[in-house]
């Protein structure tokens, strides 16, 4: 590895009891951060600095610590995943920071989004999105036709992907200052509005996934770009655009 | 306890047609009265709930993680392998049946590994059918790319995040059902028992980790879906969630667990950079289809390289020792994980290991002859038959970026280097778990209505797996095998009706869960759980881990029974048990690592021989290869829970049967 170093930093971590309590920002010194190690790991290390002085430990989402499972979230300094680009907080280093550093922690903030405990908060409205219409409706069979029988072309295969790479972290409404979903809806109705597969059910696909979006209280879109931007996996705003044809599509069909 | 497999008469290729056709069936009109519980949701899990949802049985699925979505398949890379032939280049069945036979060192059931062959095209269909967006060629076909340990494409895939397309697809079938009412999804919440009832499973007890209740769940049958344990060494490139506490809780109520010493250390990893490391990263084993691995000829260019001094791009080609062509020729970088892990750590050991860590362990993954190769391909593919250096070199990155462009910026991001400019710094880490539950052909366990599914069962790899091989099980089981056989264990159950939650049985296990959340809670201890799972980890690394011994074993069954104790006294758990409490979570499944630790360095000592990712040091032959012992040792060693202390647990053999297969040497050479 590069050249690493330890610094000394503060943090000013948001803590909430629970869903029902008030919270408020906490200040905590941490000495000896690797300037090698991930952001997660200067949590744990906060955390073992914690409970070693018999304190509460920091409570924040996290699994596969290498950016895909989109487990981890957290505001930092005021950026969703903190101060890079194309990154989820867990692939976030600290030689990112400088020795003395303050660093702000919060939790995503947007109405859908519920806080559980201090930095860890309720994404499972977009699993009722995708419950909605997020899906081609294929029982298991076995008798499906051969791979190869439809072709897709390269390029609508690539687009699919590149949509389909959403990890439902949801960057894209904690960043929006309407605290909107489009980018992930968009992403998930364009996948499969770009694959032959996605064709049959477009119509009921979109109107159902909008108006569960909706009904979560989700914002609108007012094409400020802020998500596309914070999106660790890079979803282009074009999504949005793409949902907004086919839910127009199938609103006057 | 006599160990009956259950593997159907008849020709191999026959053996699953012929089963499926006499196996007992539920009409549609009972389904609705028979509950699943399905812990896990991953590939297995998912697609197991899902299909089950789709038949019309009344399913409950759970999940620790915040949204099923969120399991750890999501993070496999690489590709999932089927017997297509696309490619023309003479797969079949056959082939892929017989690559994972010899994969897998031949220590695995002949018939399963055939039934997994034969339904991997089916699992290709039924993706595709999903919307799963697959990587394609211009003339819109579905493109293959090569994996260890064979010499056909059959390997499915998109970009570097296969598994998280397939899982994508799984919850996506599985979102329907629940969006339908036909799976009932428990987010949050944690499996800390298994219930039985006159000797059959009827529900589990699982922990909501948000409120903290302990609640009773009742089914008809408990699909244990929940991964490997690769985490018992607390390093590896699982989860951080990733745990063994269902497979090790129904362990204990009577399952036998088969192979636990199987584990896979995976050849490309990012190395180890310091203390405060919280788990490793894998490098796809698709790099290895055009990186070239080496480490410096010479120990003093590998001493500079560690000093700083040198930099790789300076030693010339001569210097070199690409190790796995010059030992490997007919397989090259394409060696099955097992042999090219070992192959890393005996190039370390001998002091040529390039990384400036504690231990010096990494050697290079180099992309620059594929860059030159590609450029120029790329070149000429334009129309370019005289490119300049310059051009071939930014054509073959561009190449480099299109196949490989997430696991590059991945890479960059991690160590801060740039991996189209230098070679990738790589060492072996724990990845893939081979071993787990026992299971008989219906991937039943010991315990009648227990089925085990994917990782969590142990039963296709044998003792090491190929790579692309674990999607392959995953959706295999869930899709295409477990629907079968738990509707023949079923239809013995349509008379049953609603399993009672307040049976002694289910008080009895409640009971039992919430005493040991209460004595972790009370215990006036003064060290943190990661302070005993960091101390097991090492113990299993450096003696349980790539090469192992009798002495190292026999000393890493004492230290862990000593650090059991130390646990227990001395480990402290802030917080309460009715709420959010990650420490509480991580306790519960360190005290199960604990016992399962012992138990597979117990497995690990009494095989003695070399096999796949089990290499004991004093089974080699005169080149360092595994030494196999097929007259004593050629059987599933499954291990039945007989208390507390571990070191009682009793071994009992399956004799594995190689009727198709003629049981060789294997050979890569």
């Amino acid at each position: 590895m590069s050249a690493a170093k330890n610094i000394n930093i503060n943090l000013k971590i948001w803590r909430q009891k629970n869903a029902s309590s008030k919270g408020s920002i906490e200040t905590y010194k941490l000495d000896n951060v690797s300037t090698a190690s991930s952001f997660l790991e200067m949590l744990d290390q906060l955390n073992e600095q914690l409970i070693n002085e018999r304190k509460e430990p920091v409570a924040f989402d996290h699994d596969c610590r290498e950016g895909i499972c989109g487990s981890c979230s957290l505001y930092i300094n005021g950026r969703a995943h903190g101060p890079d680009t194309g990154i989820t907080t867990c692939q976030l280093h600290m030689r990112m920071f400088n020795d003395g550093d303050t660093i702000y922690i919060e939790p995503w903030r947007s109405k859908a989004f519920p806080v559980i405990k201090d930095l860890v908060v309720d994404r499972t409205a977009f699993d009722r999105i995708q419950q909605a219409g997020g899906f081609v409706s294929v029982n298991t069979s076995g008798n499906t036709i051969d791979a190869n029988s439809i072709p897709v072309p390269k390029v609508d295969a690539d687009k699919a992907f590149e949509a389909a790479a959403c990890i439902g972290c949801g960057a894209c409404v904690a960043t929006c200052k309407n605290g909107s979903a489009m980018l992930f809806v968009g992403a998930k109705v364009s996948q499969y509005a770009l694959l032959p597969q996605g064709k049959v059910e477009a119509t009921q696909r979109v109107l159902n996934m909008v108006r569960q979006m909706d009904e979560e209280g989700f914002g609108n879109c007012t094409n400020t770009g802020a998500c596309e931007i914070e999106c660790p996996k890079g979803i282009s705003l074009e999504n949005i655009a793409r949902m907004n044809r086919e839910f127009l599509k199938a609103s006057v069909k | 306890m006599k160990l009956d497999s259950k593997i159907p008469a008849g020709p191999l290729k026959d053996k699953w047609t012929d089963h499926k056709n006499h196996l007992k069936l539920v009409a549609p009109n009972n389904r609705p009265k028979i509950d699943i519980i399905v812990v896990g949701t991953g590939l297995a899990g998912a697609s197991a709930a899902a299909s089950l949802g789709e038949m019309g049985y009344n399913v409950k699925a759970f999940c620790f993680q915040d949204s099923p979505r969120r399991a750890h398949s999501i993070a496999a890379q690489g590709g999932i392998n089927a017997a297509k032939n696309y490619q023309n280049d003479g797969d079949s069945i056959y082939r892929l049946f017989y690559d994972t036979i010899k994969g897998g060192d031949y220590r695995a059931r002949e018939a399963n590994v055939h039934r997994l062959a034969e339904v991997s095209g089916n699992i290709i269909d039924q993706c595709v059918a999903q919307g799963v967006p697959f990587a394609r060629e211009y003339g819109g076909m579905l493109d293959n790319r090569s994996f260890g340990g064979t010499q056909v494409q059959r390997t499915f895939y998109a970009a570097g995040q296969t598994g998280q397309q397939l899982l994508l697809g799984a919850y996506s079938a599985l979102s329907r059902q629940i969006g339908l009412g036909r799976v009932k999804m428990y987010n949050r919440h944690e499996m800390l028992d298994l219930v039985k009832v006159d000797g059959k499973a009827r529900g589990i007890i699982a922990r909501n980790l948000i409120t903290g209740e302990i609640e009773r769940h009742s089914a008809h049958a408990v699909v244990i879906a929940s991964g490997g344990y690769g985490n018992v060494y607390f390093l590896s490139t699982n989860a951080m969630g990733s745990n063994v506490t269902a497979g090790w809780k129904i362990h204990k109520q009577g399952a036998l667990f088969a192979n636990p010493c199987y584990v896979q250390i995976h050849p490309t990893c990012i190395p180890v950079h310091g203390t405060n490391q919280s788990k490793l990263t894998l490098m796809s084993e698709s790099l290895r289809n055009s990186g070239r691995i080496w480490v410096p000829k010479k120990k003093e260019d590998a001493e500079a390289i560690r000093a700083g001094k040198l930099k790789p791009t300076q030693i010339a080609e001569e210097d070199r020792d690409y190790y796995l062509e010059r030992k490997y020729p007919a397989f090259g970088n394409l060696v099955p994980r097992d042999v090219a892990s070992r192959a890393a750590k005996e190039v370390c050991d001998a002091g040529h290991g390039i990384e400036a860590n504690d231990t010096n362990e990494g050697v290079y993954l180099d992309f620059s002859t594929e860059i030159q190769t590609k450029g120029k391909q790329s070149a000429y593919a334009k129309g370019n038959h005289n490119p300049t250096p310059e051009e071939i070199t930014a054509l073959g990155k561009q190449w480099l970026e299109e196949k490989y462009g997430n696991l590059f910026t991945m890479y960059q991001k991690i160590t801060d280097e740039n991996p189209y400019e230098t070679p990738m710094k790589i060492y072996p880490a724990v990845h893939y778990t081979m071993g787990g539950v026992w299971v008989d052909y219906n991937l039943q366990s010991t315990i009648p209505g227990c089925f085990v599914a994917g990782e969590a069962n142990f039963s296709d790899h044998g003792a090491n797996r190929l790579g692309a091989s674990a999607l392959m099980q995953g959706l295999a089981d869930g899709y295409f095998v477990l629907p079968y056989t738990i509707s023949n264990y079923l239809a013995d159950e349509i008379r049953t009706g609603k399993i009672s939650t307040d049976s002694p049985e289910f008080l009895e296990a409640e009971a039992r869960v919430k005493d040991s959340i209460s004595k972790f809670l009370n215990n006036n201890g003064t060290k943190s759980v990661d302070y005993f799972h960091k101390k097991l980890g090492l113990i299993m690394w450096n003696k349980v881990g790539m090469g192992r011994n009798e002495k190292g074993l026999t000393e890493a069954i004492a230290e862990i029974a000593q650090l059991k104790e130390d646990f227990y006294k001395e480990v402290y758990v802030p917080g309460s048990a009715d709420e959010l409490n990650p420490e509480l979570e991580k306790v519960l499944r360190v005290a199960d690592f604990i016992e399962l630790g012992q138990l597979m360095a117990m497995d690990a000592l009494q095989r003695k021989e070399s096999c796949g990712g089990h290499f004991r040091e004093e089974y080699q032959d005169a080149e360092g290869e595994t030494l196999r012992d097929d007259e004593n040792f050629k059987f599933v060693g499954a291990w039945e829970y007989k208390g507390d202390d571990i070191i009682k647990e009793e071994l009992h053999k399956e004799e594995l049967k190689y009727e198709e297969i003629k049981i060789a040497a294997r050979n890569y050479k």
